[in-house]
C-alpha cells in the first residue's frame, strides 16, 4: 500500500482535489482509502463515502491537531492495509501553519488555494516547505497574473517541489496529480520506526492542562512572553 | 557553486551574485536576527536548537533548497532552451478508443487555433494535456512534442515553468493593490528588472482595448469587467512567461477582440481559443474540431470563411455603435450607416 499525507488550511479544497485525484485513480483499478483527521467538525467523510472511498474519521477535540495526528496514523495505517488498500490517504488540516504532519519516506502534498493571499506561502511553515508536491487550487477564478505570481510564491519557499494547479471543482488537473500518488516502489507495510520529516512544535504549559485564568501568577511551564519594548 | 563554496559566502553576497536569491531569503525567517554580511557557515553556528525549532530550520534542507534554486533560477534565467517555436500534438484516440482525425498538429509563435465542439466535448481535456506535455501517458493517449523534440521534464514538474497560460470568462482580480503595484508585483515575481517601460506598455495597451481608460493608480479591484479582461490580456501578452495563451471565450461587451489577439500575436504566443462565437472562430487560422473526447478534424479558415467573417465583423460593428450609441442616450433609426 502506499500512504500519501495531504495537508493544507482549511478550506483549501483538500477533499475536492482527492476526490478526483481518487475518481482517476479508482479508473485505473487500484483501490483507494481514506482517513480525514480535523479537529471539531468535520461532514467530509460523508463526501468520501459518497465517492465509494471507505473512509474513517478522527477528531481531535482539546488535543493538538498535529499531536493526534502522528499518535494515530499508525493504526490507521494497518486499517488501510487490512483493507487491502492500494492507496491511503490522509488529510489533515494545517490549523497553526507551523506544523507538516509529514514522513520521512511517505508522499508529502500541501494544498493551497491562490485566494489565500499573496504572503500566504511566507507564512505557512513546514507544511509548506517540506512538501513533494505543492498543489494550488482555485486558480480558475483568480487572473494568469495573480497565478504566476502566487506560484512564484511558493516556489521561493519550496523550490525542490512539484507545483502544480488542481481545480478541484472541474478536476482539471487532477488526472496528472492521481499519476504522482501511486508507485510501485512505495509500497509500506508498516508505519513503525519512521520518523516525522520535522518535529512538532512543543507546548507544555498550565493552560494545556487546563488552566484557564489569565495572569502571571498562574502560568506555568513552557510559557513565552512577546518582547514589548523591542518590538 | 559547490556546497562548501556556498558556505562561505553570507547572504548579502550572494544575492550580489544571484540577485533572484533575495525572494528566497525573504521566506527565510530565522535570518532576520542575524547580520547578512556573514558566511553562511559561521550563521549556522550561531543558530540555537531553540531558534531552529521556532522557525523550522533545518540545516541540510535549507542547503538542498538554495542550491536547487540556484540552479533551477540559472537554467531559467540564462538559457534560449525554453522558448518554443514549434509546438506539436501527436494524435490519440477520443472516448471510444477511435483514432483521432488528423496525422500531426502543429502550433507556431504567433498563430491563432480556434477550438470548437460541444460543452463536455474534451475541450479542457486538449489543454490539460498540453498543459502537462502528454507522453501517451494521459487517457487520450496524445503526445505533445516541443521544437519538435520530446520536451524537458521541467516543463511538467517546475513550478516556475509553466507552458500554458489561461485567460478565462470567471477569473477576477483579488489582491488589494493599484494597476502599478499589481504590474511591479507580477514584474518582480518574473525577476524582470527595471520593468517601468514594460508596466507602462502594458497599460497603454490594456487602454487601448478597453473602451474606458483607467490609470496606473487605478485598485485593480475597481476595474471594470472589459478593464479588467483588458489588463489581464496585455499583462499575458508582455510579462506571462508561459508561451502558449488558452482563451476560453472573449466577451463582447468592453473590448475589442480583434486587437486583443493582435497583442498576443504581436509578443510571439502561441494563441488556442475556445470559442462558441463564430466571429472568434473565424478570426483563427485554424480551428480543432472537437467531439466524443478527440479531434475530430482540423479545419484551415478558408478565403470563403473569411469573406463570410468580413459580413459578421461588420455586423459585430453595427451592433456595437448601436451600444455605444443607446449608452448616450441617442434615439435610433431604423436604417444606420456604419
Amino acid at each position: 500500500m502506499n500512504l500519501v499525507t495531504i495537508s493544507g488550511p482549511p478550506s483549501s479544497g483538500k477533499t475536492a482535489v482527492i476526490l478526483k485525484a481518487a475518481e482517476n485513480l479508482k479508473n485505473r483499478g487500484l483501490k483507494v482509502g481514506a482517513v480525514k483527521f480535523d479537529c471539531l467538525h468535520t461532514d467530509d467523510d460523508l463526501a468520501y463515502e459518497k465517492a465509494g472511498i471507505p473512509v474513517k474519521k478522527g477528531l481531535s477535540g482539546s488535543l493538538c491537531p498535529d499531536h493526534y495526528f502522528v499518535s494515530n496514523i499508525e493504526a490507521v495505517t494497518a486499517w488501510g492495509l487490512e483493507e487491502n488498500f492500494d492507496v491511503l490517504v490522509s488529510e489533515s488540516a494545517g490549523l497553526c501553519n507551523r506544523c507538516s504532519p509529514y514522513i520521512k519516506e511517505i508522499k508529502a502534498v500541501c494544498v493551497i488555494d491562490n485566494l489565500s493571499g499573496i504572503n500566504t506561502p511566507r507564512k505557512i511553515g513546514p507544511m509548506l516547505r517540506m512538501a513533494d508536491i505543492v498543489v494550488i487550487t482555485k486558480g480558475d477564478i483568480v487572473s494568469q497574473a495573480e497565478r504566476e505570481v502566487f506560484a512564484a510564491g511558493v516556489y521561493a519557499v519550496n523550490p525542490g517541489a512539484v507545483i502544480m494547479h488542481v481545480n478541484g471543482l472541474t478536476g482539471q488537473g487532477a488526472y496528472e496529480l492521481s499519476t504522482l500518488l501511486f508507485d510501485e516502489n512505495l509500497k509500506i507495510d508498516t508505519l513503525k520506526g519512521k520518523k516525522l520529516r520535522f518535529s512538532m512544535p512543543s507546548a507544555l504549559c498550565s493552560y494545556c492542562l487546563g488552566e484557564t485564568r489569565i495572569g502571571e501568577s498562574y502560568q506555568m511551564g513552557n510559557v513565552r512572553k512577546i518582547d514589548i519594548k523591542n518590538n | 557553486m559547490t556546497q562548501r563554496e556556498i558556505l562561505q559566502h553570507s547572504p548579502q553576497s550572494l544575492i550580489e551574485k544571484y540577485p533572484f536569491l533575495s525572494s528566497f531569503f525573504e521566506g527565510q525567517h530565522w535570518m532576520t536576527k542575524f547580520n547578512p554580511n556573514q558566511p553562511l557557515a559561521e550563521l549556522f553556528s550561531l543558530i540555537d536548537e531553540e531558534q531552529a525549532e521556532d522557525h523550522a530550520f533545518d540545516m541540510h534542507d535549507f542547503l538542498d533548497q538554495l542550491m536547487d534554486f540556484i540552479a533551477e533560477m540559472q537554467a531559467f534565467i540564462g538559457k534560449e532552451s525554453f522558448v518554443v517555436n514549434k509546438l506539436t500534438i501527436l494524435p490519440g484516440t477520443n472516448k471510444s478508443g477511435e483514432n483521432e482525425g488528423f496525422e500531426k498538429l502543429e502550433f507556431e509563435p504567433r498563430t491563432i487555433t480556434s477550438i470548437v465542439g460541444p460543452t463536455g466535448s474534451g475541450k479542457s481535456r486538449l489543454l490539460a494535456d498540453i498543459e502537462w506535455v502528454a507522453q501517451g501517458d494521459t487517457p487520450t493517449k496524445r503526445k505533445i512534442l516541443i521544437n519538435e523534440e520530446l520536451p524537458d521534464n521541467a516543463w511538467r514538474f517546475s513550478g516556475n515553468r509553466k507552458l500554458v497560460a489561461q485567460l478565462s470568462q470567471n477569473m477576477n482580480f483579488v489582491m488589494d493593490l493599484s494597476v502599478k503595484d499589481f504590474l511591479e508585483l507580477h514584474a518582480k515575481s518574473r525577476m524582470v528588472t527595471d520593468s517601468g517601460a514594460l508596466i507602462n506598455k502594458i497599460i497603454s495597451y490594456a487602454n487601448e482595448l478597453a473602451g474606458e481608460k483607467f490609470s496606473p493608480d487605478t485598485a485593480i479591484t475597481a476595474l471594470s469587467g472589459g478593464q479588467s479582461r483588458a489588463l489581464m490580456i496585455a499583462d499575458t501578452a508582455l510579462l506571462s512567461q508561459s508561451p502558449v495563451v488558452l482563451i476560453d471565450e472573449i466577451e463582447n461587451a468592453g473590448i475589442d477582440r480583434k486587437k486583443a489577439l493582435e497583442i498576443l500575436t504581436g509578443e510571439d504566443k502561441i494563441v488556442l481559443m475556445a470559442t462558441h462565437d463564430p466571429l472568434l472562430a473565424l478570426m483563427a487560422d485554424q480551428r480543432i474540431v472537437i467531439k466524443k473526447g478527440g479531434i475530430h478534424s482540423v479545419i484551415k479558415t478558408s478565403a470563403e470563411e473569411r469573406a463570410l467573417m468580413a459580413e459578421l465583423e461588420k455586423a459585430d460593428l453595427k451592433q456595437q455603435q448601436i451600444r455605444t450609441a443607446l449608452r448616450s442616450g441617442a434615439v435610433l433609426q431604423y436604417k444606420m450607416n456604419v
